[in-house]
Order: structure tokens, then C-alpha cells, then sequence
């Protein structure tokens, strides 16, 4: 049993840890301030979560557990509140959005908008 | 009377996983900070149905939440195929649309659930009209009248 439950937890584990990587890959591969915030929302929904669902497998119902879920709560309930807040401020202070029906995008391609 | 009662359960409760040691003087400490935060709330009057959303429950816990986990996973892994992806197929695109919802609550909600979806970002939020960037055009058409939209008008036609 405990070997599945470790099984599940390093899966967990890696896959969080990729989820994270994607998000870094698509930081730097995004053409503006917009759609890299995008790319950080995979790291800091799934990546997050996914690494704390196998810490939380690693913990079971201890303390640190509990710790663990209070952890996802809060970046459940504050990472949508600040990167709202990030975008808000963009906006206002001007910062243009990069849209594909106005300019072509990086790599030649157009949307479908 | 109900909502003080349980921010103070709910407080103390937090004190007490956090520190993990129930000797009485901690006990007591827990208790009194608990007491004290409480007190700090009702004068700033944050005690109330919007900032203590009781009534919401476990309809929220059991129902909206895992399906928002499950659009949560598929959102992330589209999002992550189009990071890798060589051509890097985004057409991010800005939507206005109406939300259904008419409480702050039910705003608040919605707007959050729209942000924690990767691809989606709501940029304005306002009674009748959100602002929202999207990764993709696709992802902007979707908004308007959504699912998302219709658990979050449940949800608060419920509380």
C-alpha cells in the first residue's frame, strides 16, 4: 500500500515539476506582458498544485498535511486576486496588449480572429 | 452572531494546526488571538455573508470546486501544448461580455474562476461587464454565456 501511495506521490511529484517547466518555457517563448502571464497561470495552478498533491500523499493526515492544504488554499484563493490585480494595473497604466486581429505574431502567424 | 462564531472556530482552528503544540498557555494564547482578530473584524465590520460566505458551503466545496479542478487540467494542458508547441499557435484576443451574476459575491467568484483557468485572464471586473484577455480567440468566444458562468448563477441563486 505504501509503495502505491508512493508510486502516486512521485508522480505527482514530476508532473508538477514539468508543469512548472512549461510555465518557465512559456515565459520566455511568449511574445508580451499578457500572454506570459498566461504561461505563468500552468505553473502556478497545476505545477503548484500537482507538487502539493504529492507532498500532501508523502504527509497523510498529520499536521504537515494540514499545513500543506492550508498552502493550497491560499494559492487558490490569492494567486487569481493578484494576477488579476497584475493585469488590471497594466492595463490601466496603458500597456498595450499584444492582439492577433491587429498585428501579425511572432513566427509569421496570424489568428483566427 | 453566527458569522463571529464561526471566524472565531475558524481562526482558532488555524492557530491550533499551525502550531501543533496543545499546552495551555499556547492554548490560551490561540484563544486570545483568535479573540483579537475577531474584535479587529467587527470594527472594521468585515463580518458579514460577503466576507464570510457561510451559506455558500458545501454546494461550493463538493459541487463547483472539482469541476473547476477538472477545467483547471484541461485549460493547463492546452496551454502547455501551445508553450511547446513550435509554431506557438496563440491568438490572444481581448472580450467584453455580461455575466449573468448580480451579487459582488457572485462576481468575485465568476472573475476568480476565469483567472485561475490558464488562458484566461479577467482584466475588468464589473457589475454587467468583464474584460477578460484571452491566449486564444477560441478561448475568448467560449466565454460569453458559459458553463463557468452558469454554476457560478447557481451557485449564488442558491445562497
Amino acid at each position: 500500500m505504501s509503495v502505491l501511495i508512493d508510486i502516486a506521490s512521485w508522480l505527482c511529484l514530476a508532473g508538477g515539476g514539468f508543469f512548472c517547466l512549461v510555465g518557465g518555457i512559456g515565459l520566455l517563448r511568449m511574445p508580451d506582458f499578457y500572454t506570459r502571464m498566461h504561461a505563468a497561470s500552468v505553473a502556478e495552478t497545476l505545477g503548484a498544485g500537482l507538487i502539493l498533491l504529492g507532498l500532501l500523499l508523502q504527509a497523510g493526515f498529520t499536521l504537515t498535511g494540514a499545513k500543506l492544504v492550508m498552502i493550497g488554499l491560499l494559492v487558490f484563493f490569492a494567486s487569481p486576486t493578484a494576477s488579476h490585480a497584475l493585469a488590471k494595473a497594466a492595463m490601466s497604466r496603458g500597456l498595450k496588449p499584444l492582439l492577433a486581429d491587429a498585428a501579425p505574431l511572432p513566427g509569421g502567424e496570424r489568428g483566427v480572429s | 452572531m453566527l458569522h463571529a462564531a464561526g471566524v472565531f472556530l475558524a481562526l482558532f482552528a488555524f492557530w491550533l494546526l499551525l502550531s501543533g503544540m496543545f499546552t495551555p498557555f499556547l492554548l490560551a494564547a490561540g484563544a486570545g488571538g483568535a479573540l483579537a482578530v475577531l474584535a479587529f473584524a467587527r470594527r472594521m465590520d468585515v463580518i458579514d455573508r460577503e466576507g464570510h460566505p457561510l451559506h455558500l458551503g458545501w454546494r461550493a466545496l463538493f459541487s463547483y470546486w472539482p469541476w473547476l479542478i477538472a477545467e483547471i487540467v484541461k485549460s493547463s494542458w492546452d496551454v502547455s501544448r501551445r508553450i511547446l508547441h513550435p509554431r506557438l499557435p496563440i491568438s490572444p484576443t481581448l472580450v467584453r461580455f455580461k455575466p449573468t451574476q448580480t451579487t459582488p459575491l457572485g462576481l468575485v467568484i465568476h472573475a476568480n474562476s476565469i483567472t485561475l483557468t490558464p488562458g484566461t485572464i479577467s482584466v475588468e471586473v464589473a457589475p454587467g461587464e468583464f474584460l477578460v484577455h484571452a491566449l486564444t480567440a477560441e478561448g475568448a468566444a467560449a466565454l460569453a454565456g458559459s458553463e463557468m458562468d452558469r454554476r457560478v448563477a447557481a451557485l449564488e441563486e442558491a445562497a
